[in-house]
């Protein structure tokens, strides 16, 4: 046989996915996985919801319905409805005809779309040098994405204040101050990940304002709207506000959490720019990107959401079931912090309940984190982040009081 | 509040906030994709007798698109199936799938699985799964980050092989020969010349079977001597398989070409797509299979395709995996999906035989063999652009540029006038 052609190095496995395969290994009766992003019920089970299960079956008996392939920018009324979540129908940008979509494989497809026409297109042709800044810390993945599309210069902007357990502020705006002009600055719509942390309605406006006089572009990465507070138009109150202050913005939506349809692959990359003309343009070179990708995209989770989002009823239902996900961990939150009040562990537990969101960045270093792991069976990421889904009825005792020896016992 | 600058003339009506221009004034307007664009022009098109025989989608006799029965009976049971949720799949895809996909290409029992050296990468059809395997080897083949390794492409291939090749990285892609304009047939003698001169790990897209567009394969004999010039020049195979069973209606002889450079040695890539002979166009189903010398490099190459993936679509599509994967694995459905498969591909020929048989029974000047000998779903008519034109516009026939006809825009219904407008045609313009 012919020797191989390549030297190929082994590449390390994510990190979230190798703490729950070790999870997985792991035959310790009390083990909890508090690594990886995805909702779980209080009995600690994924959770199909209940409107998607109903469309699926409507879908399903749909005669009318085929496999013919979708456009390559996706559905059309996955699209414009998709958008019209993260705007509100209402925006006046859709009546000046200058809002657009691509749909996209979850949040990380629209990124990569987004980032691969910027880095082709923005600031110059094939500018690979534009300086794009990812919050420290931030996604695992936002580097990497970036990286692959090109970008050359990958720079952190400060945002987590480890001292006082919350948003670096001054640390923030100096970096917008400082940032090349036409820099690219990637911010979390709501429910930062990983620190739950998010800029107050204030905080947002100054930062805004910065960013318009330093002409940085925002590029919005919203996985978790609805999900973070309950409310979509709270959690859309950033993007909206940007909007109004007349920037031209991506955002990458991403529908895995709030329909829990993690695996069908459902994103949205919506485009605001100033008029239709330019977002036409825009739009057309993002076809032959989405082309030699993956060509088109997928149906099935697009038309269950497409067909929820653009019926009252169905759409009603939906919000009844994001509810009911946010109000589980909102209690989740008050409960873990309460026991740990109650538990008198020292420090102040005050930013379990003030995070938003899927995550808490508990501020445990990593020794105590590797306690949790190795002793405790308690699974977390090695930055301190948990994800609260993880957390339930049966085991939150278990977890306050795992948490409250980590702290107490190393240093 | 805010500065109102003076309107760029540019604008229309509506008030911008700033006043600025656009960050994407400078952007340009890409020209769309050719067989979308064709499809635009034909449902525009008013006249009653249209025939649209440009993209490669299945039609039935009715000229509709058609739904698997296999199809519809597993995503009915899917939906009832109470245990299955939507959590992420892995990274590589859904591993019931991934293995099952893998066998249809190579054979259950080829001997590569049971020395555990082949793997896969669930892809977002063939294209993405074309995209994997093309920024796996810009990154990781022949050097690391050799962006100057020459791509071969077959004269023609499919338009899209350029740009997924492009945007991967490559830098040197070329065409090799491949059809015969003046024989209407394989230019052998050209492809061969090709090998023998290429630099030493050059990277050849092959096509599996039902060559795209010329609907031309080379015989098994012809294979094999490809075989031996691409291993004695070290070149590097990389099969686009996205007919198979849909060509002949038979899974095993469609993958002969796959299997023989397996049994010859090669490390080789498969981009399979199951968008034709499922179906399945819009749910994205393609696997990768990677077929590498041992399970220790097969398992590093497959850690360095999760890092690709991972900052491409993160985990890839379950819905349509799901359907395949139940309906390979279990041998009830399987044998109703060949059977399915196999519906196409007799009414595909079928309309071969007639559309031969019409322009033969017209005195359509020319020879029009190559109508049924050529494979699968397309065919390269021969026919000049001039002649193309003229069908489109006069005759509300569309067809691509190059001459080629999807043959299942053919129905029993259409036959006649297009056997007659290709006859004008001909006859009319030269």
């Amino acid at each position: 046989m012919a020797p191989p052609v390549y030297d190929v190095p082994q590449a390390p496995p994510v990190a979230v996915f190798k703490l729950t395969a070790d999870f997985r290994e792991d035959s310790h009766p009390q083990k909890v996985n508090l690594g990886v992003g995805a909702y779980r019920t209080d009995d600690c089970q994924p959770w199909v919801l209940p409107v998607v299960k109903k469309v699926e079956r409507l879908l399903v008996e749909d005669e009318s319905l085929n496999h013919e392939y979708l456009p390559i920018l996706g559905l059309p009324e996955f699209r414009s409805s998709a958008s019209k979540v993260a705007l509100g129908d209402d925006n006046p940008a859709f009546k000046e005809n200058r809002v657009g979509a691509v749909q996209a494989l979850g949040g990380t497809g629209a990124l990569r779309i987004g980032a691969d026409f910027l880095c082709r297109w923005y600031n110059g042709v094939n500018n690979a040098a534009t300086p794009v800044y990812v919050s420290a810390p931030t996604w695992e993945n936002h580097n990497g994405v970036f990286t692959d599309a090109g970008f050359k210069d990958i720079r952190p902007y400060h945002y987590w204040d480890a001292a006082k357990r919350g948003l670096d502020l001054t640390g923030l705006l100096d970096n917008l101050e400082k940032a090349p002009e036409h820099s690219i600055f990637i911010l979390h719509a709501c429910a930062h990940n990983p620190t739950g942390t998010d800029p107050t309605q204030e905080e947002w406006k100054t930062i805004a304002e910065v960013m318009k006089r330093r002409k940085l572009f925002p590029f919005f990465d919203s996985a978790y709207q609805g999900f973070a507070s309950g409310n979509l138009e709270k959690d859309a109150w950033a993007i909206r506000f940007f909007i109004s202050q007349g920037f031209e913005l991506f955002i990458a939506q991403s529908f895995s959490k709030n329909f829990g349809l993690y695996n069908e692959r459902v994103g949205n990359l919506t485009v605001v720019s100033k008029d239709n003309e330019n977002l036409t343009r825009v739009l057309s070179q993002m076809e032959k990107i989405v082309r030699t990708t993956w060509s088109n995209p997928p149906s099935q989770g697009a038309r269950i959401v497409s067909k929820t989002l653009n019926s009252p009823e169905l759409f009603a239902e939906w919000f009844d079931n994001v509810k009911t996900m946010a109000d589980r961990v909102l209690l989740m939150r008050d409960q873990l912090k309460s026991k740990l009040l109650a538990l008198g562990t020292p420090g102040t537990w005050d930013h379990i309940t003030q995070q938003i969101g899927m995550f808490s960045f508990t501020g445990l270093n990593p020794k105590q984190v590797e306690y949790l792991i190795k002793e405790k069976h308690v699974y977390l990421m090695a930055s301190g982040r948990i994800n609260m889904c993880g957390l339930t009825s049966k085991n939150i005792d278990y977890v306050s009081q795992a948490i409250h020896e980590a702290v107490t016992k190393v240093q």
